[in-house]
């Protein structure tokens, strides 16, 4: 009866397999994996190519599996709607996404390797297509499945959703850091703990810039974003929520505080 | 864990057997120990990372003649690397081995400790317990980085503890000094006989120090303490052996720099990536296993500045 529930629904499928894309692509890194992700994550897009105004950019090897740092510019491209970073090999493959809105199309961050793995970054336009970039790490490993560093504290709860941050009005540079778990689901007997959307807002509450986050971000989450002249004209709002409905929030000044 | 090692020596044992008729020349150590005072040898490491081709031999080894016996400082990466520096050591001391002492608990320093476990293996109290709590993730790591090279090698933390003070083997007389700074627990020795000093990895020389475990103030106090011992030679844990002071003087220089150059980097709100990309002075880029090394340091390092670069707002 199984079997025969089995094949129906194999029968019902359409005929392309899981991995065999709209939009095929000579992968640089030849992972295997590419095709697969191009559906599963980019919803299997028919404009799709790699690019090389998208830049990322980390280091060759992961010293610390748990906090491997990454750069994506894509601030060549005009009218960047949104980026999603992912990686080929880890047992949760999304990283994040990244809608620059006001910002500058470009974001470092940090997460948790599982495995030597190329790190793509997915760059959407305003027509809807997608330009593809990517940098190979390699890594001993094992960051998706080690206890968040939080839980050999005891204040960690104290800490939960405290919000570092600092604007450089001269560059535009604006960097925060929030403290989480930010636990995968894959260490033993803890479940899934993760911040999942992250917005900077002006004053004014309009939006400037938003991130879904994803597992593999790393514990104590820290980005820096670009912003150009002129777009900085008041204190930032930060706000956001976890998977547990914990809110964060906080104010950033601009200004007043590099002296 | 008896039998277990027993059972991983024997098994390496043949296979050792099976690779000196198929493939001897590549991977065998060729260790040539220079008598840089009377009756101190060093046996000096390339300036580079651990990689396949060097099988891991990058670091600084010494041994002491005494009428008992010789006195051996670390031990290297590997089983293999220790069971040639035995045999190094025995053609040049023929007298056997008296002791030896692990200057401090990184792998490179400590990982041929099981071909001389017949012998009283010392170290600080802190080094002893922090190779024994890091030695198989070490392993893991060489394991990676070294493939066949590392083959039946099984961490064997130093056993017993060796006090700060003067001691004697066998006639010679040394000072241990229990500092710190490049890790929790370093140890460096002075050469009473001969006014040498062997001061593990506190010093480098043209070769980039490497700070996994580094407590940088700690550090650079432990250098002002060595200096002022004004020894006549000093061997570092990396690097040429030196008569000039060189050694000590380039690594508390590229240390302070090192500081400097992060902490501002946080404070003019660089990104770690950016911080990776930072260009080094040429007297630093021209140390062996750089810009690897700086890059290494970025990890272990500037988390520390960015957070003091952030001020809390929430």
């Amino acid at each position: 009866m199984l079997r025969v529930a089995a094949l129906m629904l194999l029968a019902a499928l359409p005929a392309r397999a899981l991995d065999a894309p709209r939009a095929p692509l000579d992968d640089p890194f030849r992972t295997g994996m590419l095709g697969y992700h191009q559906i599963a994550i980019l919803g299997d897009p028919e404009r799709i190519a790699f690019d090389p105004r998208v830049v990322v950019d980390a280091p060759a090897y992961a010293e610390d599996s748990l906090h491997v740092p990454v750069m994506i510019d894509a601030s060549a491209i005009p009218g960047v709607r949104r980026i999603v970073a992912f990686v080929d090999y880890g047992p949760i493959p999304r990283i994040l996404e990244f809608r620059p809105g006001a910002a500058e199309a470009r974001l470092s961050f940090r997460f948790k390797i599982d495995q030597s793995t190329p790190i793509r970054a997915a760059v959407q336009t305003a027509d809807g297509s997608w330009l593809l970039g990517g940098a190979k790490i390699d890594a001993a490993g094992g960051g998706c499945t080690t206890p968040a560093a939080a839980y050999a504290s005891d204040d960690w709860e104290a800490r939960l959703g405290a919000v570092r941050a600092r604007v450089w009005p001269q560059t535009g540079r604006v960097r925060l850091r929030v403290d989480h778990p930010m636990d995968t689901g894959l260490a033993d007997g803890i479940p899934v703990f993760i911040i999942q959307r992250l917005a900077l807002s002006d004053a004014q509450g309009g939006e400037l810039a938003a991130l879904d986050l994803y597992e593999p971000v790393e514990e104590d989450p820290a980005f820096s974003f670009d912003f150009a002249q002129g777009v900085l004209t008041g204190p930032l709002t930060l706000a956001g929520r976890d998977n547990n409905g914990n809110a964060i929030a906080a104010t950033i000044p601009v200004g007043g505080l590099t002296q | 864990m008896t039998l277990s090692r027993r059972a991983v020596l024997g098994g390496a044992g043949a296979l050792a057997l099976a690779s000196r008729v198929h493939a001897a020349p590549r991977h065998q150590y060729e260790l040539r120990p220079v008598e840089v005072a009377d009756g101190l040898w060093m046996v000096e490491g390339r300036r580079e990372y651990f990689t396949r081709e060097n099988g891991g031999a990058i670091v600084n080894v010494a041994f002491a003649r005494t009428d008992v016996g010789a006195v051996v400082f670390d031990t290297g990466s590997t089983r293999r690397f220790g069971e040639a520096l035995r045999e190094a050591v025995t053609a040049a001391a023929p007298t056997g081995i008296a002791a030896v002492i692990n200057t401090h608990h990184h792998p490179d320093h400590f990982f041929g400790n099981q071909v001389f476990a017949d012998r009283p293996l010392r170290a600080l109290g802190a080094t002893r317990a922090l190779a024994a709590e890091h030695g198989a993730g070490y392993a893991d790591n060489l394991y990676g980085l070294l493939g066949d090279w590392m083959r039946g090698t099984d961490p064997v933390p130093p056993a017993e503890t060796l006090e700060g003070g003067d001691f004697a083997i066998g006639g010679r007389a040394f000072r241990a000094l229990p500092l710190a700074g490049h890790t929790e627990a370093d140890l460096a020795i002075l050469d009473l006989r001969t006014g040498t000093l062997i001061a593990g990895d506190l010093a480098f020389l043209d070769r980039a120090p490497t700070t996994p475990s580094a407590d940088l103030p700690a550090w650079r106090a432990s250098i002002d303490a060595l200096e002022a011992l004004g020894a006549g030679g000093v061997m570092p844990g990396h690097g040429p052996f030196d008569r000039t002071g060189a050694a000590l003087a380039q690594t508390r220089a590229y240390l302070d720099w090192l500081e400097r150059t992060l902490r501002d980097a946080a404070e003019q709100g660089l990104d770690f990536v950016e911080a990776l990309r930072l260009p080094l002075p040429p007297e630093f880029a021209a140390m062996g296993a750089q810009p690897n090394e700086f890059e290494r340091s970025v990890a272990h390092l500037f988390p520390s500045y960015e957070m003091a670069a952030l001020p809390r707002v929430d």
